[in-house]
């Protein structure tokens, strides 16, 4: 059987205000969707409601892994069933190696029923696979002994993040703006390397402005998102049009969407989160 | 030693008994006697003392407590945190401030190294202890605490290594307290000229939540060019009453590592004090605090440029949990000589609960005009931003809060030389860390 994530309907609220107003999605492992659409409109959102982020509340509608509801479950159960989130902005670990960082998650990911306190993967296996899936994304091995993204530059987070997706090995990835931050340099080998590490072998959900994350992952399906709404689905011709043509057409099109976009965005707090 | 009770108390009465007991150099008898003498005259510390503001010791009540006079018929059944792995070069081990064992290997004995119980040494060794016992580095007469101690004073550890000899094998000294006893512990290390010499000594009660008293002191003397790491683990029960005096002197070019990890006791009331009185004199101080429960610790650190071209370096950093507050009260004082003076103190702290307090109050008291000293401190709460993070990549809730605590201490833990220290410094925390909302 072939897992799917299912998302019906679902409605997001932060601190009572509605953010995601129904959506709905459903990914086979193997396939790569786009999401698109302008700041503010919901994208972040629900990569954070996916993984469960305790900010982000869903009032309306579900989340299934195979049919399991991921709602009720912690971010780390989710993590273990098979989910992980590359973030849109990574958040500092002062005082912890990347290397002990990702040994303690690569195991309890693979051991979804490790309890507290066992033995963790043995460090000979751990470091040779990490050396590997370092050399891939061309880091110095040196990257692994820093502290986890504290006084990374944006590049480096990114460059982290993927190198966490290659080890942790999801059945599904959001990889929320992956190549903002990166020069076009940057951007390739990051295209590349997701799509050697994830295409095909996971669902992918992209989350970009930019068509150079797509040109190596070329989408099945793109999705629209304005004002907490996917407005519309297509083919890979639909991420082609709007990454030349911008988002006018589309605005058009919702206006009560694109209400609702300009609303959530005068709301804005000084610091958004995502 | 002739015995008739088995226990005394801290009063007139109780004193008698206890001088007329031992038999000791009538130097020491002189300080006791001394001591006994303040002691009755000092009052209490007030409330409104800057030093007992922020700690209530109303609760204390002395007369609850007593000194054991009893030979020693149980085992100390405490566990020693730091010396697994360890290759020792003499080990000393006390139970309600009696000696239960004590060794000192011979190939240090035969260049000149003295260590083991204060009893034992005192009387081995008298004449070179007495030029040091309370005479360079902890004041007798400081408070009423520092003269209780001086008086009662049993139990605790002495080292002495002679000019020039480098120990490269650690010492421990191991102190343990059964549930409601005392222990007037007295730590003393002396390096002469050159030497160089590690100590790790810990105190543990016998049962987590035991309580107790200990009115304790920790003397440090470094003579011109010595080297001195020491380590010192406190980890009484949750009961514990536990004031100290605590002072190292560090002379021409000498250099100290001091850290001080402070996990136990229900009050802590510790004074702190390092003396640079030589030129070149250089000092690390490392602090590693987690308390949890309603736990009081207070810590009054000073750093005393006493002479110039001296280093001094304090970073204390500590982990509170639950309803417990922690006390952090630093000086660096640099006299007129003292130019060119390096100093800095930092103390950062990290509330693991929303009831948790902690109090920093850096200070500065600076008379020479060629120095540079910084300070610094912080207070924060675990930031549910990195809990969510963790958790997205597979840790529980609880393991995501291990690790930033642990993040939180690795900086001082960076600079703390001694790697079974480090261990069980680390793990001694992982393990109190509770799953908290
Ligand atoms: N933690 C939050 N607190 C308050 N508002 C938020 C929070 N997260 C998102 N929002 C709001 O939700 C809307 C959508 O934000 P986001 O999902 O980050 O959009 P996108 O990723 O598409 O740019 C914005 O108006 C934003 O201000
Ligand atoms: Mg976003």
């Amino acid at each position: 059987m072939i897992d799917t994530l299912v998302i019906r309907d679902l409605h997001v609220s932060v601190e009572g205000k509605p953010i995601l107003r129904g959506v709905t999605l459903t990914m086979n492992r193997g396939e790569t969707h786009a999401m698109m659409g302008p700041n503010g409109s919901g994208k972040s959102t629900l990569g954070l409601a996916i993984m469960g982020h305790p900010n982000y509340e869903v009032t309306e509608g579900s989340i299934e892994l195979n049919g399991e509801d991921l709602v009720e479950m912690s971010p780390d159960q989710r993590a273990r069933a098979g989910m992980f989130l590359a973030f849109q902005r990574p958040i500092a670990i002062p005082g912890v190696k990347l290397a002990d960082f990702l040994r303690h998650a690569t195991t309890n990911v693979r051991r979804p029923d490790r309890k507290e306190g066992e033995e963790l993967i043995p460090m000979r296996d751990f470091r040779k696979e990490l050396k590997g899936n370092m050399e891939q994304l061309q880091m110095d091995v040196e990257f692994a002994r820093r502290y986890v993204n504290d006084g990374f530059s944006g590049g480096e987070m990114k460059r982290a993040e993927i190198l966490q997706l290659a080890m942790l090995q999801p059945k599904f990835a959001i990889l929320d703006e992956t190549d903002s931050g990166l020069d076009a340099d940057a951007v390739r080998l990051a295209s590349e390397s997701i799509a050697e590490i994830g295409r095909e072998k996971m669902g992918l959900l992209i989350i970009t402005h930019h068509d150079k994350l797509l040109v190596h992952n070329p989408p099945e399906f793109t999705h629209v998102m304005l004002g907490g709404r996917l407005v519309e689905t297509g083919g890979i011709e639909l991420a082609n049009e709007l990454h030349s043509e911008g988002y006018d057409r589309i605005r058009k099109a919702y206006p009560e969407a694109d209400a609702q976009n300009q609303a959530m965005l005068e709301k804005e707090d000084a610091q958004p989160v995502g | 030693m002739m015995e008739t009770t088995t226990s005394l108390s801290f009063t007139e009465d109780g004193f008698e008994a206890f001088a007329a007991g031992r038999e000791e150099p009538q130097w020491l008898s002189d300080l006791r006697n001394a001591a006994w003498k303040k002691f009755s005259e000092l009052p209490w510390p007030a409330r409104n003392d800057e030093e007992w503001i922020r700690t209530d010791i109303r609760q204390f009540k002395l007369d609850r407590y007593s000194l054991a006079l009893e030979p020693l018929t149980s085992e100390a059944t405490a566990t020693a945190l730091m010396r697994d792995g360890v290759e020792l070069g003499g080990g000393c081990t006390s139970f309600d401030g009696r000696k239960v064992d004590s060794f000192l290997k011979d190939k240090w004995a035969e260049k000149g190294v003295v260590f083991g119980s204060f009893g034992d040494v005192i009387r081995s060794h008298g004449d070179l202890i007495q030029p040091y016992l309370l005479r360079r580095a902890v004041n007798p007469n400081y408070d009423k605490f520092a003269a209780l101690h001086t008086a009662f004073m049993t139990g605790g550890t002495i080292l002495y290594i002679p000019r020039g000899i480098v120990v490269d094998e650690p010492f421990h000294a191991l102190s343990t307290l059964s549930n409601g006893s005392a222990d007037f512990g007295h730590t003393l290390v002396i390096l002469e000229d050159g030497a160089e010499a590690t100590m790790l000594s810990e105190t543990a009660s016998e049962d987590v939540d035991g309580g107790g008293l200990h009115c304790g002191a920790i003397e440090l003397v470094l003579n011109p060019g010595a080297h001195l790491r020491y380590v010192n683990l406190q980890n009484w029960g949750s009961n514990v009453w536990h004031f100290a005096h605590q002072k190292a002197v560090v002379d021409r070019d000498a250099s100290l590592q001091w850290t001080i990890a402070a996990m136990g006791a229900k009050v802590a009331k510790v004074n702190q004090h390092v003396g640079l009185i030589g030129e070149g004199a250089n000092c690390q101080v490392n602090g590693v605090m987690f308390t949890e429960g309603k736990q009081h610790l207070s810590y009054h650190t000073l750093q005393h440029h006493e002479a110039p071209n001296c280093r001094s370096d304090f970073l204390y950093k500590a982990g509170l949990q639950d309803k417990s507050r922690t006390v952090w009260r630093g000086m660096i004082k640099v006299d007129p000589i003292a130019q060119r003076t390096d100093g800095y103190q930092r103390n950062d702290n990290l509330l693991l609960s929303a009831a948790a307090r902690a109090d920093s109050i850096p200070g500065l008291e600076i008379e020479a005009d060629d120095v540079r000293c910084t300070h610094g401190s912080t207070s924060g709460r675990v930031d549910d931003e990195l809990i969510f993070y963790a958790q997205c990549r597979g840790y529980t809730r609880k393991e995501a809060i291990q690790m930033i605590v642990t993040g939180f201490f690795q900086k001082v833990f960076d600079r703390i030389s001694i790697e079974s220290v480090r261990e069980a410094l680390g793990l001694a925390i992982a393990r109190r860390v509770r799953e908290y909302e």
